[in-house]
């Protein structure tokens, strides 16, 4: 019996399970792919918004302000890639111009500090590159990136060393009331909680059902985006966002933790969850990303990517006990600004617990710091002395982002060790440069089939069905 | 303080250490980043290479074999397992290595030749999902090749260029199925022996002016759909083609590798994707040379090496004459493209052939009509006799792999020591199943004499 079982492990889950983790409290995170942040987390435009854009009053106002404040220290302790930005939002004509003057005044009413508003030649002293049609922005300097698979690992995994129990592939399939409080069916099994968290992104509505009278729905919004090589990283050095309108905040081009530079997304509404990309809606951002910054060259493309935002038709996150369901709770239609907002919504979703009744005791040996190796980073004498240490430190994997097999075999390690190509990718960036893991894919698979104690061909890409390599040739390895 | 510090011991860092050396250098360093020499060379199993430089036809390991040797009778020092992460103006190399640790050398002079890498998917944004099966068709040579895995069993290789056309016939032989080979462009980039002898002899349909349009599948690639494309090589709606396959293979360009160059502040060329080179490949930077693919993409590794050796002879000249610069001018690279393939086929007893002796690829016309035989369009002699063997027996060369028990590699590269009729190539397959050979394997090594009747043996083509 669990005191607290989350369903989900994207970065909503986990930040949930690290909040709670600080108690003597046990916790259960049961997430249905084989890794954490496989939703809505990996692929999404990276930023921590500054929080000028959530109407005054909401939820979502409130909980990105204070969730942006909690990510900078966290982001410090628990070593996860962060970069302080800031952000601007670029008008092209007098009525933009006025847009921007009233999210300018919504931005202070809810708390943004440092916003000013800037005229088009302020801006491009600012942003160089920024297109010559731009006649105003505002600027917003409290604005930053992250690395949104890596802050949910960072917390997962210390939740996990804090003593919280992470069951991936496990895929709830049902919910039953019971005396004590709740019956949890899985694909692996039945669990049994005292209060169940529901965080499971774009399936929340489905998990909800399941617990309690229908309430909301899911609505799947596409976005797809261009990853651009570290060579037009440098191309601006903070968030440029256009104008918002109806449909959003629009197509953004900004600078990524890694240094590679990122546009996007623009929203599609969809009747599933479906992250293909299309050659209309990629020429559309294309375009779109232009009309802010002309010069970016996207024959530089290394990937393009699509994530689905879980939106709910309510225009503000849905953080409450569901009614008719005492002791289930949900944290559900977590889009934009939810990444922003993580750490702020399980403080928020820790004191609805609270007052549910759960006691709340904090641990004296929470452990709270995380800190891995980053070769890229080190000085030549740190990496020195790192091989000297340990001589898996001194061969490179992957060429392109210089990740050595020291990392990698850290990563395996860890409290949740990467069970996929994908998995090794998101942990310490071997595979994302620019090469897309042409030279270092067969290494990684070498690494991962060793320590994972498997043969080869049944190491995958990304989820449980993505092997790479289906057979071995000459008869395989009958007559070796 | 090292006289010259090669970066990269393939075909191109090979040859200019060589060289180098034979010009009078004595303190050499090559940097190789793989646990052995030979770079690129070492998964181009295929023949085909050496017929400029060497006069004969050789296998990639082969190939590189010869360097090899001629490297290891030089003082050259190689470090492998070691990575080169940095070149500065000051030519200093840091390098970092499991057994070496991390250094920082100094050197008189520089040799870049890290050779090139793939362009991937993302470089051409091909839409749909991302499953897995969507892999460049020089990972998928290295999987094949060297660790004896089959990355798919229904395949579709977009892009004509040689490594697709040499992994389209390699997969086939490995018992997958390759459904097209997919061309964005209205020819061929590959060289017309491989069009024939990759393709053709496999009825493998080359579909000119086509693209990729959509990859479909969640885990692994289900589908791929290729469209038509028009003059501006956009997609034309409605010519769509759906093909079922698990694997969709790239051949889509390469590009040279020249992170290091970048960051060193060396002047790059925006014609090679390299850095700007001199007549004896000397980059903006003095004493720093650049070579092989990393100076700009060559068809034939025969042309890397004499390059290389250019670059360095140049690099000792460099050192010897004091560490100043020659004059010279700017390199004009031309790229050897071989003759447009044209329409193949048998017309009135005049059979249309592509000549597949050596890269030049003369379009011959065998006359057989009225029992006689005549060719025209032969570049050579050797044209008359190709022309003879295709019409009444065509022969081919088989290079494949057999298993290794004890060495580097789970697989060692074989060829038969001739060609043996094109017919027999299925049972030479079969028969390769069998054989398991033990390390040391040496090169020439006989592991199955008179394969299947046609007096041909299987021989290994690299040490192992």
């Amino acid at each position: 019996m669990y005191d607290v079982l989350i369903i989900g492990c994207g970065i909503t889950g986990a930040a949930a399970a690290f909040a709670l983790s600080r108690y003597r409290l046990s916790i259960a995170v049961l997430e249905r792919e084989n890794d954490v942040s496989m939703g809505a987390t990996k692929a999404n435009s990276a930023i921590l918004h500054a929080g000028y854009d959530p109407e005054p009053g909401t939820l979502m106002a409130r909980l990105n302000l204070r969730g942006v404040e909690l990510a900078r220290p966290l982001c410090r302790d628990l070593d996860v890639p962060y970069r302080a930005c800031g952000s601007l939002v670029a008008a092209f004509s007098p009525e933009e111009r006025a847009v921007l003057e009233a999210l300018c005044e919504r931005g202070k009413s809810n708390g943004v500090p440092g916003l000013e508003l800037l005229t088009g030649a302020e801006a491009r002293t600012l942003e160089p590159e920024l297109s010559e049609a731009v006649i105003a922005a505002l600027h917003a300097p409290s604005a930053a990136v992250c690395s949104p698979w890596e802050y949910c690992l960072a917390l997962a995994e210390t939740a996990v060393r804090n003593g919280a129990d992470l069951r991936l592939e496990t895929a709830v399939t049902g919910l039953q009331r019971t005396e004590a409080g709740w019956r949890v069916q899985t694909s692996r099994g039945t669990f049994e909680a005292r209060f169940v968290v529901n965080a499971a992104g774009v399936s929340a509505d489905a998990v909800h059902d399941m617990a309690a009278p229908h309430a909301f729905d899911i609505l799947p919004v596409r976005g797809q985006y261009f990853l651009l090589d570290k060579s037009e990283g440098v191309r601006v050095s903070r968030v440029i966002f256009q104008t918002p309108t109806a449909q959003g905040k629009g197509v953004l081009v900004a600078p990524t933790v890694h240094g590679n530079l990122l546009a996007g997304p623009d929203a599609e509404p969809l009747s599933r969850c479906d992250t293909s990309t299309t050659a209309d809606r990629l020429d559309c951002v294309r375009r779109t990303a232009q009309k802010s910054v002309p010069g970016i060259r996207f024959q530089d493309t290394i990937r393009t990517f699509a994530g689905v935002r879980a939106q709910s038709g309510r225009g503000d996150f849905i953080l409450q006990e569901a009614e008719g369901a005492p002791g289930f709770f949900d944290l559900a239609g977590i889009c934009s600004p939810g990444l922003s907002a993580a750490p702020a919504i399980a403080e928020y979703a820790v004191e609805l617990l609270e007052r549910a009744g759960l006691v709340l005791e904090e641990k004296q040996d929470f452990l709270c710091r995380r800190r891995r190796v980053r070769f890229r980073e080190l000085s030549p004498e740190d990496r020195a002395a790192l091989v000297e240490r340990d001589p898996a430190y001194g061969r490179i994997v992957c060429r392109c982002e210089t990740v050595t097999e020291g990392e990698i075999l850290e990563a395996l390690r860890a409290p949740i060790p990467p069970r996929s190509v994908d998995g090794v990718k998101r942990r310490v960036n071997a595979g994302m440069g620019r090469c897309q893991g042409g030279f270092c894919g067969p290494r990684v698979v070498e690494l991962l089939a060793r320590e994972l104690g498997v043969s080869p061909g049944e190491v995958v890409q990304e989820g449980a069905g993505s092997r790479l390599l289906v057979c071995e040739t000459k008869g395989g390895g009958r007559h070796v | 303080m090292y006289d010259l510090i090669v970066i990269g011991g393939g075909p191109a860092g090979l040859a200019a250490a060589c060289a180098a050396w034979e010009r009078g250098l004595r303190k050499i360093l090559l940097a190789e980043r793989d646990r052995e020499l030979g770079g690129i060379l070492n998964q181009c199993i295929h023949n085909g290479f050496g017929l400029h430089y060497f006069k004969e036809e050789l296998t990639g390991p082969e190939y590189a074999r010869r360097f090899i040797e001629q490297l290891a009778d030089t003082g050259v020092e190689v470090r492998l397992d070691t990575m080169v992460l940095e070149v500065t103006p000051e030519r200093q190399v840091h390098m970092v290595g499991r057994d070496t640790g991390y250094r920082v050398e100094e050197a008189k002079s520089i040799i870049l030749a890290m050779g090139c890498r793939e362009r991937t998917r993302g470089a051409i944004a091909i839409p749909g999902t991302r499953p897995a099966g969507v892999l460049t068709a020089g990972a998928a040579q290295r999987y094949v090749n060297m660790e004896g895995w089959l990355p798919g069993r229904r395949a579709v290789v977009l892009g004509s260029g040689d490594i697709g056309l040499i992994m389209a016939r390699r997969m086939t032989l490995e018992g997958a199925k390759v459904l097209a080979c997919v061309e964005l462009m209205p020819q061929s980039g590959g060289l017309a022996r491989n069009i024939v002898q990759c393709l053709r002899d496999y009825d493998i349909p080359l579909l000119l002016s086509h693209t990729v349009t959509d990859i479909r599948g969640r885990e692994r690639v289900e589908q791929v759909v290729v469209s038509r494309v028009d003059g501006e090589c956009r997609p034309i709606p409605g010519t769509e083609m759906i093909f079922d396959c698990d694997t969709l293979l790239l051949s889509v360009g390469l590009i040279p590798e020249n992170e290091l160059t970048r960051q060193a502040g060396i002047e790059m060329d925006p014609r090679t994707g390299g850095a700007r080179v001199r007549e004896n490949m000397e980059t903006s930077l003095h004493g720093v040379f650049a070579c092989g693919n990393a100076a700009h993409v060559h068809d034939l590794v025969d042309h890397v090496t004499t390059e290389s050796q250019r670059a360095g002879a140049a690099a000792a000249r460099y050192v010897l004459a004091g560490c100043v610069s020659e004059e010279a001018g700017e390199a004009s690279f031309h790229q050897a493209r071989s003759a447009a393939l044209g329409d193949a086929g048998d017309v009135d007893g005049r059979t249309v052939l592509v000549c597949t002796v050596c890269p030049r690829g003369c379009r011959l016309v065998a006359d057989t009509s009225g029992g006689g035989f005549a060719v025209m369009g032969n570049g050579c002699s050797r044209g008359i006799d190709y022309a003879r063997a295709e019409v009444t027996c065509p022969t081919r060369v088989v290079t494949s792999t057999v298993r290794c028990r004890g060495g580097a590699h789970p697989r060692c590269p074989v060829k038969t020591d001739r060609p043996v009729p094109k017919s027999m190539i299925p049972q030479v397959m079969a028969a390769l199943d069998g054989i398991c050979a033990a390390a040391p394997v040496h090169v020439g090594q006989v592991l199955l004499a008179d394969v299947c009747g046609t007096g041909a043996a299987i021989v290994a083509t690299r040490e192992l």
